[in-house]
């Protein structure tokens, strides 16, 4: 895709007054950091960090039918949520590969889909295709509405003088309420990206510089930094959240990635139900494991991963992790009897072994 | 960005100071800020042979893996320690604490092919 076709967020001016550097990721413009990646991240594990993330993929869903013709396509239940909560989800093929991870929100009425952004046009025809039932319309925001998120510890005191009527600090974890931002009528969840407490702004995108410039002026001062793609990365793998095309694709199961907490197989049918079922029973499959990486050099994607010699899987994700002294991490897609906690493995980098272990996830876990 | 009048550049944005017997190279400050946080620098080893513009290294930030190559000729004679510990040092000083490697200059003629400050500031602003 060539810089003339790339689409441009409702905030791209802002980050561009802002001085961020802008890479083409999702079929837009989008800022990958402002400051610099760690201090972005430091930002949001020690203050607050504000995101743009109007890439992602707002599908509304509307009649009622929604629910039951959504447990069909889902791992995870839908018919289950109650009023106002939110959900993850995962949408896979028929060998039980994954199709998107993305996040149901019930709200008063109808549900918001959130999927990502670079399987927008792919989920958009998926859900056409399986022709909803009777009585389910819907509506694709993409590239209007726009998302804005504010993610750490201050989040909660940040962002309550800004909005009216509605007490952020009695609110619960995946659960959203319908209000006003500045002024601007926003769907304000709290769910996140990061690991850390924090909020999702879902805004019209003519709107959204408002709450984005209003959040920055108030709070630049204490602390509230713009954070880009590049952070959102390290701050997710830290937390041990999977990202599509990297710990989930459409090779890799949630089951293989460590999702299986959202399996709901007690469900009657849902496309890949069969395969998923067969796999957890069998056992034996290659699986997401967590790496901490010996030395300094980063462990990358497809670095090839060995144990005593034999080649046993490959790197999905990797990167320094501030958050544990700078040490090297990394996600591994390897067989299931070299992923023990404890294992000793080795990365290949640049033709040279790296001693790696495999240790749980998450990596980071915040003080509650 | 900084680009010191006193030395010597590579289009490929490293930077060479010239002292007696001695050249001291490093990445510039335009390279430095390009790549964003550096995690990683890989040197080769005190006594390795390096010819101008040949692959001597990677030098890794969070998000990539970049060649780093020596803008002239000559024998490692030191690789800076501190690379080692806080690989930062070269994003918060690239010609000073940040500098990468010592050579001993294996042909003066190489100079001939490197820029000027002023020649170096055009390239990197264009």
């Amino acid at each position: 895709m060539t810089a003339a076709q790339l689409m441009r967020t409702a905030l791209y001016d802002e980050h561009v007054r802002l001085g961020a550097r802008l890479v083409p990721y999702a079929g837009f413009e989008m800022p990958v950091q402002y400051a610099g990646i760690i201090k972005e991240h430091d930002a949001v594990r020690q203050r607050a960090g504000l995101f743009d993330l109007s890439h992602m993929g707002q599908f509304l869903l509307e009649g009622e039918g929604v629910a039951a013709w959504a447990d069909t396509l889902t791992i995870n239940a839908v018919a289950t949520m109650k009023p106002m909560q939110a959900r993850y989800n995962i949408f896979c093929n028929e060998r039980g590969g994954t199709h998107d991870d993305t996040i149901f929100y019930r709200l008063d009425g109808r549900w918001l889909l959130v999927v990502n952004g670079a399987n927008v046009q792919k989920m958009w025809a998926h859900l056409n295709a399986h022709s909803p039932a009777s009585g389910v319309r819907l509506h694709n925001r993409h590239g209007r509405a726009a998302l804005i998120a504010i993610q750490g510890p201050r989040s909660v005191s940040m962002l309550q003088p800004h909005v009216a009527g509605l007490d952020l600090a009695s609110m619960r974890y995946y659960f959203s309420a319908e209000g006003k931002v500045e002024g601007v009528p926003a769907i304000i969840a709290r769910t996140g990206y990061t690991g850390e407490d924090g909020f999702e702004l879902f805004v019209e995108g003519e709107r959204a510089p408002e709450i984005w410039s209003g959040l920055l002026r108030a709070h630049a001062a204490d602390g509230l930094e713009p954070c880009g793609l590049g952070s959102r990365d390290m701050l997710r793998l830290e937390a041990g959240m999977p990202l599509y095309g990297h710990e989930l694709t459409e090779e890799i199961t949630p089951v293989q990635a460590g999702q299986s907490w959202a399996l709901k197989l007690e469900k009657p049918h849902f496309i890949g139900k069969t395969a998923l079922g067969a796999q957890l029973e069998g056992g034996d499959f290659p699986r997401i494991v967590g790496l901490i990486v010996d030395g300094r050099a980063p462990a990358r994607e497809e670095y090839r991963v060995f144990a005593g010699g034999r080649e046993v899987g490959q790197i999905r994700s990797g990167s320094i992790a501030p958050s544990l002294g700078n040490k090297n991490v990394a996600t591994a897609l390897v067989s299931a009897d070299t992923a023990t906690i404890g294992t000793r493995l080795a990365v290949e980098i640049r033709g040279t072994a790296h001693e790696a272990t495999v240790v749980p996830l998450p990596f980071y876990k915040r003080q509650k | 960005m900084a680009v010191p009048e006193q030395l010597l550049y590579s289009k490929e944005h490293e930077w060479v100071k010239i002292a007696g017997d001695t050249a001291i190279v490093g990445i510039t400050d335009y390279a430095q800020n390009a790549l964003g946080d550096i995690v990683y620098v890989e040197l080769p080893k005190v006594g390795a042979k390096v010819e101008q513009g040949g692959n001597v290294g990677v030098i890794e930030s969070v998000k990539a893996v970049s060649d780093l190559f020596t803008p002239i000729s000559g024998e490692v004679v030191e690789v800076n320690p501190k690379l080692d510990i806080d690989p930062a040092v070269v994003n918060k000083d690239p010609y000073g604490e940040g500098w990468l490697l010592k050579l001993r200059p294996g042909n003066s003629g190489d100079t001939r092919n490197l820029l000027s400050a002023a020649e170096y500031e055009k390239i990197a602003t264009d």
